[in-house]
């Protein structure tokens, strides 16, 4: 197995180039090698634009020689989850049923990621339609984790996760409609952010449940994360850095039942070590409970299945072949589901996002863990984690998909490894992302256990 | 129709359309459905009119 290294992060690239240490062309050409080297054993891409890179790069470089600077994202080159538009190319979703898709235009968020100067180096492998959290299930063959080829680096945003880990991007924007984006990042040692519901713009992207999508980044740090959200998020007036504040000043609530019931051993043990770093720091940790908890789970299916296999009802009928078996199986099984059911689903969803809101009471945000287990093996169909045999969908998904269901902002910061150097993560959830963002850049150093050496590009 | 009734039903009908693949899912949600109707949320015509989302969480 490699060894687990931080990620450089966006802003430091950032200051590089324009310090004049490096060119943004420079920084394409190291991914696109990055690229060429291991992706033939990652599989992190479907479709890498390695001209177009070229070309972006170039004209980034040329852009910055004359005066023209669009801010930090300027030069630096990206992934995209290939369920996000990007005009002329395929967007996949990982699956058969859309071979013969063309975009016609960008996405809002790839647009204003093209406006800000990213250069975007090639779109990412996921679990088809972002139905799963290993990557297992896609047209092109799994991804595999970058420190341990026998692993899943989390999904279904997998391929930007590890495109980022491998040196191939230096950030990439992924989708969350249960937890695709912190999962991953919490697998593959990152930060990843999952905004607000409503904060970030879902035109052209793939849907998979309309009332749980959200897009957000993975990335290197806090900081590189609040960049970015600048960029895509509908968010005037938003400082992309939020300056760190005084920990002492910080509460926190931590959701123990339920969130730490089901925990692998040296995920338990880092999240009571970052719990004992905030402590120390004087971040005042309080006990919450989430009294509905026990239901997430049940309201999440309903919710998920059944929206996303009204989107997939036609293809299901003049297509099913096209569709991986399990995929398949998942989408078929949401057309069976009760309307009544489902709207007892949606009144657990107010029901939890009340329970929520009355945790986060006198909190500026939760404090739980992001990812139950490390990465997981790839083809295992359960864990055993606490002494009990886990579906690994449903103890992937156990501790991010209840923020979906509430909208809340969450965002996962690496705290720890296994004792075989696996990442852990864990992760902050508060009622805005900018409040967010700021409680977490205040807590990174702490969270992570080091400092956080990323300059802080204004 | 009881979630019983309800997984009888939906698997006669995916066998009938050639659909073994679902009775893992098929079982899950119809796990995930008693949950939701044992909880303490619903409504019953016969008395209490649920719990109000808008109202402060109870103790549980």
């Amino acid at each position: 197995m490699r060894a687990l290294e931080s990620p450089p992060a966006l802003l430091d690239l950032a200051r590089s180039i324009r310090a004049g240490d490096t060119t943004a062309e420079a920084a394409t050409e190291r991914c696109l090698a990055a690229i060429g080297e291991r992706d033939g054993s990652i599989n992190a891409f479907i479709t890498v634009t390695a001209d177009a890179a070229r070309d972006a790069a170039r004209t980034a470089d040329r852009e910055l020689a004359s005066g023209r600077d669009r801010g930090p994202l300027h030069g630096v080159p990206m992934s995209i989850k290939d369920i996000l538009d990007i005009a002329g190319l395929p967007t996949t979703a990982a699956s058969r049923v859309r071979r013969n898709h063309v975009a016609a235009r960008d996405a809002i968020v790839v647009a204003r990621l093209r406006d800000a100067g990213a250069v975007f180096v090639g779109k990412t492998n996921l679990h088809e339609f972002a139905l799963g959290t290993t990557n297992e299930e896609s047209a092109y063959g799994p991804v595999h984790h970058p420190l341990d080829p026998t692993r899943s680096p989390g999904g279904s945003s997998g391929g930007s996760a590890a495109s980022i880990l491998a040196g191939m991007a230096f950030a990439s924007m992924g989708t969350d409609t249960g937890g695709s984006v912190r999962i991953p990042a919490a697998a593959c040692g990152l930060v990843g952010l999952k905004p607000v519901f409503r904060d970030v713009p879902t035109q052209g992207v793939v849907p998979l449940s309309t009332s749980l999508d959200h897009v957000g980044p993975l990335c290197a740090t806090v900081a590189d994360a609040a960049a970015i959200y600048r960029v895509i998020a509908d968010a005037p007036g938003f400082a992309a850095s939020p300056q760190p504040g005084d920990p002492r000043e910080l509460r926190l609530g931590v959701p123990r039942r339920y969130f730490l019931d089901l925990l692998d051993d040296d995920v338990a043990r880092a999240f009571d070590e970052t719990c004992a770093r905030l402590a120390a720091a004087g971040v005042r940790l309080d006990d919450v409970t989430i009294p509905h908890a026990a239901e997430i789970g049940a309201v999440y299916l309903h919710v998920a299945l059944t929206e996303a296999a009204a989107f997939h009802s036609r293809t299901l009928e003049t297509q099913p072949d096209d569709y991986t078996p399990t995929v398949r199986a998942r989408l078929e099984a949401g057309r069976y589901v009760l309307a009544e059911d489902y709207i007892r689903a949606l009144r657990g969803r107010d029901v939890l996002r009340r329970d929520v809101m009355a945790a986060l009471e006198g909190h500026d945000a939760l404090l739980l863990p992001a990812l139950a287990v490390p990465a997981t093996p790839l083809g295992a169909a359960t864990m055993r984690v606490s002494g009990v045999d886990e579906p690994v969908r449903n103890v992937t998904l156990r501790l991010t998909q209840l923020f979906n269901l509430t909208g809340h902002a969450a965002i996962t910061v690496p705290c720890g490894t296994t004792g075989g150097g696996l990442p852990i993560g864990a992760q902050l959830a508060a009622p805005s992302t900018a409040g967010l963002l700021a409680v977490a850049a205040t807590l990174e150093p702490w969270i992570r256990g080091q400092a956080v050496t990323s300059p802080r590009l204004t | 129709m009881t979630p019983d009734h309800w997984l009888e039903s939906a698997r006669t009908d995916a066998a009938r359309r050639g659909l073994p693949d679902l009775q893992a899912s098929l079982e899950g949600l119809a796990r995930a459905a008693r949950l939701l109707r044992a909880a303490d949320w619903n409504g019953d015509a016969s008395g209490g009119s649920g719990l109000d989302a808008g109202a402060p969480a109870p103790a549980r």
